[in-house]
C-alpha cells in the first residue's frame, strides 16, 4: 500500500510474534482524515494487539514487524525508538483503554492526570504555559466531555469516580492535545449500558470536532453500526473482511463475518429457541490452522482452504475467502 | 485524614498500655525474689522482708504496676535492685546507640535494595537481572551474626582497615564513630538489604505491568519516566510495609550483632540484665523495645494514609 494524500495512518504487513508464535499476520489498513473505522472480532482475534503495536506499547516479549506510517512523520513507527514514539503518543496518536478501573493512576487526582498530558508535550514543544494554565485547560477538557461538576471531579481520585466518569477522564486525556488519530479499545465494554450511549456520542463528537481519524475496537456490532463508516473484521490475527458498515452488515461475504452478524441478531432463534452461534471456540494463540484460519469452524470449508486465501477486492472493500457468500443472508 | 491520624494514635496508646501490663505481668509471675537475689542465699527472713519493703515489692501488684507505669512516660524506669542505680539514664544512653546502629543499617539496606531491586526488575529478562536476583538470594541466606564475623575476619583481622568492635560517641570523635559504626551496620544492613531487594524487585515487576503505567506511556512518557512518575509512589506502599517489618527485625537483630561487635546498645544492656538477674532493668528494656516496635507500626500506618488516598476515606 502506498500512502495517499488523505491517509492519516497506514498499516501495512503488520506481524506480531512472541518467540516463534505468530499473533498477527500481515495486518494492513489505512485511516483517512476524519474517517471512523471499526475493528471487530471475537476476543483473542488480535484487535487490541493491533492497537498496541501501532502505539508502540506491546507487552514485553512481543515483537512487531511490518510498516506503520503516520501522516506528517517520516519512516516506520515500528522502527522508532521509545523517545520518538513517546513524543507522538498523547499528541499525534492517542488511545482510550478498555479498563477505566485500572487505567488511571490510583494515587493521582483526575485533574492532574489530564493536566499531565498537556504538560508532557508542552515541555517537549518548548512552549511553556504555566501549571495554572494547564489546570484551567484540564478543567475545560473535563467540561468538554460533559462531566457534571468538573471542578469537583478534577480534585477527586479515581476510586472516588464512577466507571463512566473515569472513562470520560481517559477521553479528556486522549483528546487533550488534539490528536490526528484516536484509538479506542473497547471503551464502553466495562460501562453500564445506560452510560455507554453517552460515551459513544462523546467519542464520535470529540473525534469529529478535532477532525481526528478514529480506530474503534469493539466486539459489539451494534456499536460499530452507530459509530463507524467502515469496518475491518479480524479473526486469528488476520483481517478477513473489510467494507463499508452498511454493506458489511447487510451482505457479509466472509463466513466468519456472516456468523458474527447472525449471532448479534437477538431476534433470530432456531426451532429450539436458541440464538445462532458460530460453532466451536477461538483457538488459543499459535494454534490456529494453516491456510484459512477460520476453516476449522467454517461450514463452507473444503480441502482448498488449506492454502492461505488471497485477498479479493479492494484493500478497503474485500475479503479473504475462496468460498464467499455473494447474497444477503436470508432473514428468518 | 486528621480523623485517621487520631484513630491510629489512639490505637497506639491503648496498645502501649496493654503491652506495659503484659510486660509487667510476665516479670511478676517469674519465680524468685529480687531481694533474695540481691542478698544472697544466706539472708535471714527479716533481712529479706526489710529489703522487700525497701524495694516496694511487698505492696500489692496493681499498686506496684501503677507506680512503675506512671514513671514510664517521664523516662523513670525505677531503681535497679541489683546495682541500686536508677535505670532510666542507662536505657536512654543505650537506646541512642542502638538507634544509630539500626538507622545506619536501614540506610545500608535501602542504599543496596532500592537501586539493585529496581535494576533487577527492569532487566529481569536479561542476564544481569538474573545475576542480581541470585546475589540477593545468597544475601538472604546469611544470618547477620555470621555476616558480622566474616566482616570482622576480613576488614578488622586480615586487612586491619576497621576496628573489630567498640563504640565511640559521635560527639567525642566523629571519624572513630563512623569507623566503629560501619562494620556492625554492614552486618545488619547487607542481610536486610538482600531481603528488601527481593521485595523491591517483585514490586517493581508488578508495577511495570500495571495498566496505569501503560496509560502513562500512552500519554507520552518514556518507559522509565512512567515508572518513576507513576510507579514509584505506587511501589512505595508495599515497600513501606516491608520496611516497617524490617525495622522491627533490625531492632531485635541488633541484640545479637551488638554482642558480636561489643557495641554498648540496648541489646547488650538487655543481655547484661538477664545475666545479672536484674529484673527491673530487663522489664524496662523490654518495654522500650515493645514501644519502639509499636511506634514503627504506627508510623507505617500513618505513612499509608499519606501515600494512598484510598485509605483516607472515613468508611
Amino acid at each position: 500500500m502506498t500512502a495517499g494524500d488523505e491517509d492519516r495512518l497506514v498499516v501495512d504487513g503488520l506481524d506480531v510474534r512472541v518467540g516463534p508464535v505468530g499473533l498477527l499476520h500481515d495486518v494492513g489498513f489505512r485511516l483517512r482524515a476524519g474517517e471512523r473505522v471499526g475493528l471487530i472480532g471475537e476476543s483473542g482475534s488480535g484487535k487490541s494487539l493491533t492497537a498496541l503495536a501501532i502505539m508502540g506499547l506491546l507487552p514485553e516479549g512481543l515483537a512487531a514487524s511490518g510498516h506503520v506510517g503516520l501522516a506528517g512523520t517520516d519512516g516506520n513507527l515500528l522502527a522508532a525508538g521509545d523517545a520518538r514514539m513517546a513524543d507522538l503518543r498523547g499528541r499525534r496518536v492517542s488511545m482510550v483503554f478498555q479498563e477505566p478501573m485500572t487505567a488511571l493512576n490510583p494515587l493521582m487526582k483526575a485533574g492532574d492526570q489530564v493536566a499531565e498530558v498537556l504538560a508532557i508535550h508542552a515541555r517537549r514543544g518548548g512552549s511553556g504555559g504555566s501549571g495554572r494554565d494547564r489546570d484551567r485547560r484540564a478543567l475545560d477538557l473535563l467540561d468538554a466531555v460533559r462531566m457534571h461538576e468538573p471542578d469537583l471531579v478534577r480534585r477527586r481520585y479515581p476510586h472516588q469516580l464512577s466507571g463512566g466518569q473515569r472513562q470520560r477522564v481517559m477521553l479528556a486525556m486522549a483528546l487533550a492535545n488534539e490528536p490526528d488519530v484516536l484509538i479506542c479499545d473497547e471503551p464502553t465494554t466495562a460501562l453500564d449500558v445506560t452510560v455507554q450511549a453517552q460515551m459513544l456520542d462523546l467519542i464520535v463528537e470529540g473525534a469529529r470536532e478535532r477532525d481526528a481519524s478514529l480506530l474503534f475496537i469493539t466486539h459489539d456490532l451494534a456499536v460499530v453500526a452507530t459509530v463507524c463508516d467502515r469496518v475491518l473484521v479480524m479473526y486469528g490475527g488476520r483481517i478477513v473482511e473489510a467494507g463499508p458498515v452498511q454493506q458489511l452488515f447487510t451482505a457479509p461475504r466472509h463466513p466468519y463475518t456472516r456468523g458474527l452478524v447472525a449471532s448479534s441478531d437477538l431476534d433470530a432463534v432456531d426451532a429450539a429457541g436458541r440464538l445462532p452461534t458460530i460453532p466451536g471456540v477461538v483457538p488459543a494463540a499459535g494454534t490456529f490452522p494453516s491456510g484459512c484460519v477460520f476453516r476449522t469452524r467454517c461450514e463452507r470449508a473444503t480441502d482448498a482452504c488449506a492454502e492461505p486465501p488471497p485477498w479479493t477486492g479492494q484493500p478497503d472493500d474485500g475479503h479473504a475467502c475462496i468460498h464467499p457468500y455473494d447474497d444477503a443472508p436470508a432473514t428468518p | 485524614m486528621a480523623y485517621q491520624l487520631l484513630v491510629r494514635t489512639a490505637t497506639f496508646v491503648v496498645t502501649v498500655v496493654l503491652a506495659s501490663v503484659l510486660v509487667f505481668g510476665f516479670m511478676a509471675i517469674l519465680p524468685g525474689s529480687a531481694a533474695r537475689v540481691s542478698l544472697g542465699v544466706n539472708a535471714t527472713p527479716e533481712a529479706i522482708a526489710r529489703v522487700e519493703a525497701d524495694f516496694g515489692v511487698d505492696r500489692p501488684l496493681p499498686v506496684q504496676y501503677l507506680d512503675w507505669a506512671a514513671g514510664l512516660p517521664t523516662g523513670d524506669f525505677g531503681t535497679s535492685y541489683v546495682t541500686r542505680r536508677v535505670i532510666g539514664p542507662a536505657i536512654v544512653d543505650r537506646l541512642l546507640v542502638t538507634s544509630w546502629l539500626v538507622g545506619a543499617s536501614m540506610l545500608v539496606a535501602l542504599v543496596i535494595a532500592l537501586p539493585l531491586g529496581t535494576l533487577a526488575a527492569v532487566r529481569h529478562q536479561r542476564p544481569s537481572g538474573t545475576v542480581l536476583a541470585g546475589v540477593s538470594q545468597v544475601g538472604v541466606a546469611v544470618p547477620s551474626f555470621l555476616a558480622g564475623l566474616l566482616l570482622i575476619a576480613l576488614f578488622a583481622v586480615k586487612l586491619r582497615w576497621l576496628p573489630s568492635g567498640g563504640w565511640t560517641p559521635p560527639a567525642r570523635d566523629p571519624v572513630a564513630f563512623l569507623r566503629g559504626l560501619l562494620l556492625p551496620s554492614l552486618a545488619l544492613g547487607l542481610v536486610q538489604g538482600s531481603v528488601l531487594a527481593r521485595y523491591v524487585r517483585s514490586t517493581v515487576l508488578n508495577i511495570q505491568r500495571e495498566d496505569f503505567i501503560r496509560t502513562a506511556r500512552s500519554k507520552g512518557l518514556r518507559r522509565w519516566q512512567a515508572l518513576v512518575r507513576h510507579g514509584l509512589r505506587n511501589a512505595a506502599i508495599p515497600i513501606v510495609t516491608v520496611l516497617g517489618l524490617q525495622l522491627s527485625v533490625l531492632l531485635v537483630g541488633a541484640v545479637v550483632v551488638e554482642r558480636v561487635f561489643t557495641v554498648p546498645g540496648l541489646g547488650s544492656l538487655l543481655l547484661d540484665g538477664v545475666a545479672n538477674r536484674d529484673l527491673l532493668l530487663v522489664q524496662g528494656v523490654v518495654m522500650v523495645l515493645v514501644v519502639m516496635i509499636l511506634a514503627i507500626n504506627w508510623a507505617v500506618d500513618v505513612l499509608y494514609t499519606v501515600l494512598d488516598p484510598r485509605l483516607r476515606a472515613r468508611a
